[in-house]
């Protein structure tokens, strides 16, 4: 018979455990007042901000060519677009504060370094092909790992995922119609794609991580359920569908080594440089600076505007409105 | 401990009621400085694919809720009150509207 | 494949009644009559059209360079749907203008062959915006002149204007109402965003005499009950635009509204839009005969 708040303490310390790994077991939910073990929402939180980060950072490679876009139809999709991505990362931090998390200390981690996020937004965008490429392989690459997601055992994360995959697709297809226009364009537009592809298919396939055999925190989380599929099985399943989307398009990819394997069932294809992979993560890619600069100036310049709608809404409140 | 930022706008939980449904739907949160801030953010978030027919936003602290310590007492006893469903009846099949 | 079968029953929304996902989106200009009214110059209808879409295709381009500069990221969304709502706008009034003239212009040429001699805009829509207190007070001054313009439009004898007036005016209601409260916000925040603010309401004021100012196109169609008369909306603009200031602590703007000198309408414009345009067709120029 528990006597002390300390002995009750325990008890419901061990009822939780034991609902967390029951519900774990079962494949269902967990709950943002559930009990869970604190590596387990420490290592959500973490995963779920560097989501979020990423799609922010992730707005700014293909943000800089709204302004540019060559056809009114072509800004207009990539403005909302673009918009959406603010959103995905909106629903995700929305996902960890469920967790205790506070947005202004992990856009702090951000720009401090603390947290990353995906490393392929470090690559520049150099033509309006790559916009079109982004579409089709970057997040062709992020719904194979998002789709997964959508079962991952945290509630408000799975459920943020389920909005963002619908979102998602949209993102994917016009990514590819620009493309098959572009092919069915001039020999100008024609060049371009097939460059933008030479260039961004190796960090795509990057995108899933280091090897399995590389992963140390996997085991961890797949047991926990946060990650559904290793990294080179989703990187596998990528390769497998993008191969005929290449094909369709007329477009080659930079690989001497791609080739469908009877065997496997699958295709066979070269070892992305994972060493690059390492050192765009740390810091070392061609755009991380720019990337980081612009998020701490958006956040330095907005405090002021911050601010003053607290002060304004705290003076109304006070004021009795 | 470092001191923690926190951000300068209160939390707000999002409901939206889409055009063929008929109640709210908890959809997530956002921040905002206050009420009205948080109606239109709720708007620009949720709402850009044609869903939505009523917002409501309510500040996450006002927010209260059963927390999973009272799951057994609050929703157990339900469980077994099978009376309260209509299959739980025989009426033979040729007895017409009910 | 559970994979896929996972994606397919994400992608299958119409029995999904736990998300609210929409259907149903609305062609504006379905079922309207694209027959250009009696009595009413073509050359005249072009150019009209092109002064208000010209609006709309600038100032959405200078609320363009403000994504990932916002300073929240809901404002990151506002800002990117009014930059869509006036794109849009826009989109309507150039392809109007195009089709009224029959001489083979689409949206796109219109948009990126023009040069700078050859837009229709006022000179408000070209200026930069040094922070977000001078996009808030340039924003509310061309919401709620434009609102007014939208709103007479309605009743236009040119069906397709009444058209883009009636699904402009649910737009720009919005996109006041934003500025607007950003404007009291900021004027009555804290000792910062109110000098700031006031700076900033200072400094669009010299741009407003423009907008109330009819050309000799908008007065032919005005006649003919096709345009708004800019100048008939004044006291309306006045009326709403010291409220909001006064709400938001502000004293009226010192400097005399009245600029003098370049007619955006006419073509005459400041360097900004050079910048403005390079930047907008600078791509689409550099691949001809590109299909986009």
């Amino acid at each position: 018979m528990t006597g002390t708040v300390a002995g009750e303490e325990q008890q419901q310390m061990i009822t939780g455990e034991q609902v967390f790994a029951d519900t774990i077991e079962r494949d269902q939910r967990v709950e943002p007042r559930d009990w869970m073990p604190e590596a387990y929402r420490k290592t959500m939180i973490r995963q779920i901000a560097q989501h979020a980060h990423s799609e922010i950072i992730g707005m700014q490679p293909e943000g800089e060519w709204i302004t540019r876009a060559p056809s009114l139809r072509r800004k207009a999709i990539l403005l909302a677009k673009v918009q959406d991505e603010a959103g995905h990362g909106l629903y995700l931090y929305s996902a960890a504060e469920t967790l205790g998390a506070d947005r202004g200390d992990l856009t702090r981690r951000l720009i401090e370094g603390r947290q990353k996020y995906s490393s392929i937004f470090n690559y520049p965008t150099l033509t309006f092909a790559d916009v079109g490429v982004i579409g089709w392989l970057v997040d062709g690459a992020a719904i194979c790992n998002q789709v997964p997601l959508c079962r991952s055992s945290y509630g408000p994360y799975a459920r943020a995922m389920i909005r963002i995959c619908k979102e998602e697709s949209f993102h994917q297809r016009q990514g590819y119609e620009l493309l098959i226009t572009m092919m069915g364009g001039t020999a100008a537009q024609r060049e371009m794609a097939q460059d933008a592809v030479n260039r961004w298919w190796w960090p795509s396939l990057m995108m899933f991580g280091p090897p399995d055999a590389d992963s140390p925190n996997s085991a961890q989380s797949m047991a926990w359920k946060i990650k559904r599929h290793s990294n080179d099985e989703l990187r596998q399943r990528f390769v497998d569908m993008s191969v005929p989307q290449a094909e369709a398009l007329g477009v080659t990819l930079p690989d001497p080594r791609l080739r469908w394997n009877d065997d496997r069932a699958h295709y066979d294809f070269g070892t992305p440089d994972f060493a690059e992979l390492t050192r765009v993560i740390s810091g070392a890619g061609p755009c991380n600076d720019e990337r980081i600069a612009r998020r701490r100036s958006a956040d330095e310049d907005g405090a002021w505007v911050r601010e003053a709608a607290a002060a304004h809404a705290a003076r109304r409140q006070e004021a009795g409105a | 401990m470092t001191d923690e930022i926190k951000h300068e706008w209160p939390l707000f939980e999002v409901f939206v009621r889409a055009k063929r449904g008929l109640n709210h739907v908890h959809v997530g949160s956002l921040r905002a400085a206050d009420h009205e801030m948080a109606l239109h953010h709720a708007r620009d978030l949720y709402t850009r694919r044609n869903e939505g027919v009523s917002i409501w936003v309510v500040r996450s602290d006002d927010v209260a809720a059963s927390g999973p310590d009272r799951k057994d007492a609050f929703f157990a006893p339900s469980g077994d009150k099978v009376y309260r469903h209509p299959t739980y009846y025989s009426i033979p099949d040729s007895v017409p509207h009910i | 494949m559970a994979f896929d079968a996972a994606y397919e029953a994400l992608t299958d929304h119409e029995d999904d009644a736990r998300w609210a996902y929409g259907t149903g989106f609305a062609d504006p200009l379905a079922g309207v009559s694209t027959v250009v009214p009696p009595g009413v110059q073509r050359a005249d209808l072009v150019a009209y059209c092109l002064m208000l879409g010209d609006d709309a295709l600038i100032l959405s381009h200078r609320l363009q360079q403000w994504v990932t500069r916002a300073p929240e990221l809901e404002d990151e969304l506002a800002i990117a749907n009014i930059a869509l709502d006036l794109l849009g706008q826009a989109r309507l009034l150039l392809s109007r203008a195009g089709e009224v003239e029959g001489a083979g212009r689409d949206e796109d040429s219109l948009a990126y062959l023009r040069d700078a001699g050859e837009f229709r805009n006022v000179l408000l829509v070209e200026r930069d915006d040094a922070d977000f207190a001078h996009l808030v007070a340039r924003l509310l001054v061309f919401a709620g002149w434009r609102l007014a313009l939208l709103d007479r439009l309605t009743t236009s004898r040119d069906p397709v204007l009444a058209a883009i007036g009636a699904k402009g005016v649910k737009e720009v209601t919005y996109h006041r109402e934003y500025a607007a409260q950003w404007v009291v916000r900021l004027g009555d925040g804290t000792a910062e965003s109110r000098q700031r603010m006031q700076a900033a309401v200072d400094a669009v004021w010299p741009l407003v005499d423009e907008l109330f100012r009819p050309e000799a196109v908008e007065s032919r169609l005005v006649e003919a009950g096709v345009a708004a008369d800019p100048a008939a909306a004044r006291d309306e603009f006045d009326a709403i635009w010291s409220q909001v200031l006064a709400a938001a602590t502000l004293r009226a703007p010192r400097l005399s509204s009245e600029l003098g000198g370049a007619a955006g309408r006419r073509g005459e414009h400041t360097p900004a839009l050079a910048g403005i345009l390079a930047e907008l067709q600078g791509l689409a120029r550099s691949v001809p005969g590109g299909t986009w």
